[in-house]
């Protein structure tokens, strides 16, 4: 195994110098046209010989344990095999980077939904069918708590703060105390959860949807009591995740015991319902947001306090306050959590877990203090970007966050504002609307492979592509680094027989894993530098042709063989000395039926600063994306859970509402500001997956309220809830 | 889903006959499908009625049209006929479901389309709709997307089309056929029930009876239709409330007016008083807002539902401002013309 790179200092800016010219280019995804013909094969798409199919048997009670199963009520339904039943099964997926078995809680039942038996039979109607009619018996208990507002078990978190609370506050011109809810939410990826289990003599061979296998092989390893060495996962192509497929889950485990107990391979598919009963929920929220700003606008005091849920034994505590503890500066803050303990289905990442539902909370009470400090709502956030971390003290690394604001109130017509409720085009009154965007950046531990011959470069790691671009990306840092076409480069992904990842999550994947490409395609420049007689500085790669010193020759004739190399990163002392975040600014421009309540988003705009682009194409397809559910944050998305059971009430694409096509405006706009981080990462790179969502639905509230002087709180911001404020307005 | 047998119904007298308690008529299958994978319903037999000839055509009949049962939404929605002389129906067809769908649903299984109830599609859930006597986990439950009107202790469920709503306010009838060969003819009105004490009875349909057409009276040429609805995203969503409209003007007076509302009851919803205190007056926006405050349940909805009342009453003053030219007309909202 090679030395492990630590990122304890800024590192040259390689790519800078690189002569290829494709890194950060909007190269198209290599995979693309396998995936829009069908020929790219997912997780269900794998039908080994003998073939078994599985089905998730829910429970159906909240709270007690299962008496029996009444294996006898399928025994004669054509087609079924098995009942699969075993303590090992999980309760809920594993929590991301959770490196273990989730809770296996025997034949205890904690909500309405686990996953509690596999009915596998000859055809997947066959055990959906035994699955539906499966009788279990149940010991009930009675008193399951599931709403968060009023359970009884609830934990403090320690709390965040610093300065003088009561001293600020005093001292404080204009102040707001306000609080917002937000909805539960789920990912519901396109792909829904699957596993194809087949054991290979005492091997286990996984095909799923997972997205960080290191950690993914552990956790299946260990939930079934076995070797991780005895465990390969293979998941080259990922349907979407958001979060969602962080960890090892019910799919998964349930496959690989019903594969070994029949000895014959088993593919699990979640049905849509299950997918929304039984994989982990972003909790919803109960925010408090408080600011105490002087008459000029500084603000004086922070404070943001939340309240959230999740199951008992679930350690993950969506970090609601994440944003709010960096992105201003103050003489006091305090930022305080409680998580109510329910019997829901439990929570979990989601994509940008805290900062997606934080700063909608959080942006929104900028826009209440600049409102009552009748100040614009830009200006009032460019005057108390803090120096330093204000929590931390860490000197922030590239940070773009007011030229994010500056640029995008000048590309978006800013000062074409006017106050609340003035504008109107028949019907439809018009507003503007501005947040903060933030989402910290991370590198994550991670190894990659590059080999190179005479025939090109292949790049071999078990990082995953969930549709991000993993594929293009790492191709490309190849590609920029060997000096190569990129159609030279072959990408080998989503394996845990090859180097282990940091996996897609957190927006840490493309950095991280592709430092470790990176820094294994250093080392193959090292070494044909050192073949064609120069310095690694004086190196210039290009079209398969190596330059330096006078000396030229093509790297088919330096190469005797296969030159391979293997790195690994994790992070070091900038990671102490520096904060690294991406920041940006949302923008949008938004219509309020005055009649009916109706909001349409007519325009956005978000300009980020996420140091280097990679990939010019992937970059924006992530920020937009994240842009989107931005706007199904605002304005549609609501997993209802039952107040008596705390089921998923809308557990299916037609109740739980995304934004639909017609709900994004042809107006989105997406501006990448030219940006190195030097303390990130050797390629001075940061993450953009999340960085999207985070912000963009305060912006859609926030102009909201200027279209029509309407506060939405509790959210999302739908028609009967626009009604009543305007009902109560004209009244 | 449940095995089932599959039976291709050649002509009507093959299809009545093959139908029974244990069969269910397929035709588009853009609801049965999902109703049979979830074992909300699980026939034992599929009538597949689609291979039956003159049921796929639209006519016409007298001064009016004939819309055979097998016509899809799609084909409806685009009739050049439908659209000059009935173009609330176009534009209520086209606020539902997606293109796809619209390509596959029947004019026939568009009316007989089971609600959207989350606790209806939830086997795990009491539902006298579903499992007739096992109860209504509805009402004390999640309950956004119930019904207003015409609820009953048993049954708070809405009826989810948006083409229904578009039928009613034309005043269409459908005419069905027993599988002695007799035709009747029913009013909208007399063809859905309302759940009272036994929801899962949605229809007068007899086992042996199918939809074989629907009928249009005579165009209104000259009048204003609009469809408006109101839902939580710009589309594929059901109504969160709908309202229908015909209006024609009597001078500078408002002459005969029909509305029809949909997402608020278990069939769609006339607005026949309504409709009777604007005619003959000077449009007014007071008093639209006097004669839409008029909309009142007979039972309290559900409180997570009540806010349908109020957004219902003031999209019906929208609408009536625009049919009546009070405010520019937005798209939706057209003047019928001849439908030859």
């Amino acid at each position: 195994m090679t030395r492990t790179f630590r990122m304890d200092e800024a590192q040259p800016r390689l790519l800078d110098d690189t002569a290829q010219g494709v890194i950060g280019t909007p190269m198209d995804r290599p995979e693309g046209p396998l995936k829009v013909t069908g020929k790219a094969a997912y997780a269900a798409d794998n039908l080994p010989e003998g073939l078994a199919h599985g089905a998730l048997v829910r429970a159906t009670i909240t709270r007690g344990r299962i008496a029996g199963i009444d294996e006898d009520s399928i025994a004669d339904l054509p087609g079924v095999i098995a009942v699969i039943r075993d303590d090992r099964f999980v309760r809920n997926p594993a929590q991301g980077m959770a490196d273990e078995a989730p809770v296996q809680p025997g034949d205890r039942i904690d909500y309405h939904g686990q996953p509690i038996a596999l009915v596998v039979g000859e055809s997947y109607e066959a055990a959906r069918d035994g699955a539906l009619r499966l009788k279990v018996r149940y010991d009930e208990d009675a008193g399951a708590e599931v709403d968060p507002a009023t359970a009884s078990e609830t934990e403090d978190g320690d709390p965040t703060e610093s300065g003088d609370w009561d001293k600020a506050v005093a001292g404080a011109t204009v102040s707001v105390d306000v609080t917002y809810t937000t909805p539960a939410q789920v990912s519901a990826a396109m792909e829904p959860h699957a596993a194809v289990a087949e054991w290979k003599a005492d091997r286990l061979v996984l095909r799923g949807s997972q997205q960080m296998l290191r950690f993914n092989r552990n956790e299946i390893a260990d939930s079934l009591g076995i070797d991780p060495e005895d465990v390969q996962i293979l998941s080259p192509y990922i349907g979407g995740g958001f979060g969602s497929k962080l960890g090892i889950g019910s799919e998964a485990v349930s496959a690989a015991i019903a594969a070994r107990e029949l000895g014959r391979p088993v593919r699990v598919v979640m049905t849509r319902q299950t997918v929304f009963d039984a994989v982990l929920r972003r909790t919803e929220t109960e925010q408090r947001v408080r600011f105490a700003a002087d008459g000029e606008g500084r603000l004086l005091a922070i404070g943001h306090d939340d309240r959230i849920s999740n199951l008992r034994d679930e350690e993950f505590a969506e970090p609601v306050s994440s944003a709010s503890q960096f992105l201003y500066g103050a003489d006091a803050l305090l930022f305080r959590q409680t998580v109510a303990r329910v019997h829901r289905t439990p929570a979990g990442s989601v994509r940008a877990p805290g900062e997606a539902v934080g700063m909608i909370a959080f942006e929104s009470a900028m826009d209440e203090l600049a409102e009552a400090l009748e100040m614009c709502p830009v200006q009032l956030r460019l005057k108390n970007i803090p120096e330093k971390h204000p929590v931390t003290g860490q000197d922030f690394s590239a940070r773009a966050l007011a030229e994010c604001l500056k640029t995008g109130a000048d590309r978006f017509g800013w000062p074409g504002r006017t106050v609340p409720g003035s504008r109107r085009e028949g019907d439809w009154m018009i507003g503007l609307g501005v947040a903060s965007a933030a989402r910290p950046n991370m590198l994550v531990k991670a190894a990659a492979r590059v080999r190179l011959s005479a025939e090109g470069a292949v790049v071999e790691t078990d990082m995953t592509d969930i549709g991000t671009g993993t594929y293009a990306i790492f191709a490309q840092i190849a590609a920029e680094m060997l000096g190569l076409p990129t159609g030279k480069v072959s990408v080998r992904l989503g394996d845990t027989d090859l180097p282990g990842a940091s996996g897609s999550g957190g927006s840490f994947g493309a950095s991280s894993s592709g430092s470790a490409v990176f820094l294994a395609a250093r080392k193959i420049r090292e070494t044909l530098a050192g073949k064609l007689g120069c310095s690694p500085e004086d190196l210039t790669l290009r079209d398969g042709i190596a330059r330096g010193a006078n000396h030229e020759a093509a790297l088919s004739d330096l190469l005797d063989g296969e030159l391979v190399e293997e790195a690994e990163i994790e992070e070091g002392k900038t990671a102490e000395s520096h904060f690294s975040s991406g920041f940006g600014a949302h923008f949008a421009e938004v219509a309020v039926n005055a009649w009916t309540g109706e909001v349409r988003v007519r325009r956005m705009l978000g300009v980020f600063g996420i140091g280097r682009v990679l990939n010019e194409k992937t970059a924006r397809s992530q920020a937009v994306g994240g842009m989107v559910w931005g706007v199904g944050s605002a304005l549609h998305e609501d997993l209802v859970h039952d107040p008596r059971t705390g089921h998923v009430v809308t557990r299916d694409l037609a109740n739980y509402h995304v934004a639909a096509h017609a709900d994004i405006p042809a107006d989105m706009q997406v501006e990448f500001l030219e940006e190195r981080d030097d303390q990130a990462n050797p390629m001075q790179s940061k993450g953009v997956g999340e960085l999207g969502i985070s912000g963009s639905g305060a912006a859609i509230l926030n102009a909201i309220h200027n279209a029509c002087g309407v506060r939405i709180r509790d959210l999302p911001a739908t028609p009967d809830k626009l009604v009543a404020a305007l009902e109560a307005a004209t009244e | 889903m449940r095995d089932f047998t599959y039976l291709r119904a050649t002509d009507a007298d093959a299809a009545a006959e093959a139908l029974g308690p244990e069969a269910s008529i397929i035709a588009g299958g853009t609801n049965l499908l999902d109703l049979m994978k979830l074992q909300i319903m699980t026939p034992e037999r599929l009538v597949d009625i689609t291979r039956i000839d003159g049921l796929s055509t639209i006519e016409e009949d007298g001064d009016g049209l004939r819309i055979g049962a097998l016509v899809s939404n799609a084909a409806l929605a685009a009739d050049s006929r439908i659209r000059a002389g009935y173009p609330v129906l176009s534009r209520a067809i086209l606020a539902g479901a997606s293109g796809q769908i619209r390509n596959k649903a029947t004019t026939g299984g568009n009316l007989l389309q089971r609600t959207r109830c989350p606790y209806f599609y939830d086997t795990a859930m009491a539902c006298n709709k579903r499992a007739p006597g096992t109860g209504c986990a509805a009402q004390e439950g999640a309950g956004r997307m119930l019904a207003v009107f015409g609820t009953s202790e048993h049954c708070l469920a809405a009826h989810p089309s948006d083409m229904a709503v578009g039928l009613r306010v034309l005043g269409a009838t459908v005419e069905v056929r027993a599988a002695d060969g007799a035709l009747r003819t029913l009013a909208l009105d007399e063809f859905y029930t309302l759940p009272g004490d036994r929801p899962d009875i949605e229809t007068t349909l007899a086992p042996d009876e199918i939809i074989t057409a629907v009928v249009l009276p005579a165009p209104r040429a000259g009048s204003v239709q609009a469809y408006r609805k109101v839902r939580d995203r710009a589309s594929y969503a059901f109504a969160l409330v709908s309202v229908a409209a015909v209006v024609e003007m009597d001078g500078d007076r408002i002459g005969k007016v029909d509305l029809a509302f949909g997402g608020v009851g278990p069939r769609p919803w006339a607005g026949d008083d309504v409709a009777a205190a604007l005619a003959g007056e000077t449009p007014d926006e007071a008093l639209f807002r006097r004669a839409a405050g008029a909309l009142e349940p007979d039972r309290a909805p559900h409180p997570d539902a009540a806010f349908k009342l109020p957004l219902l009453r003031r999209t019906l003053v929208a609408v009536l401002r625009e049919a009546t030219g009070l405010a520019e007309a937005s798209p939706g909202t057209d003047h019928a013309k001849d439908a030859a």
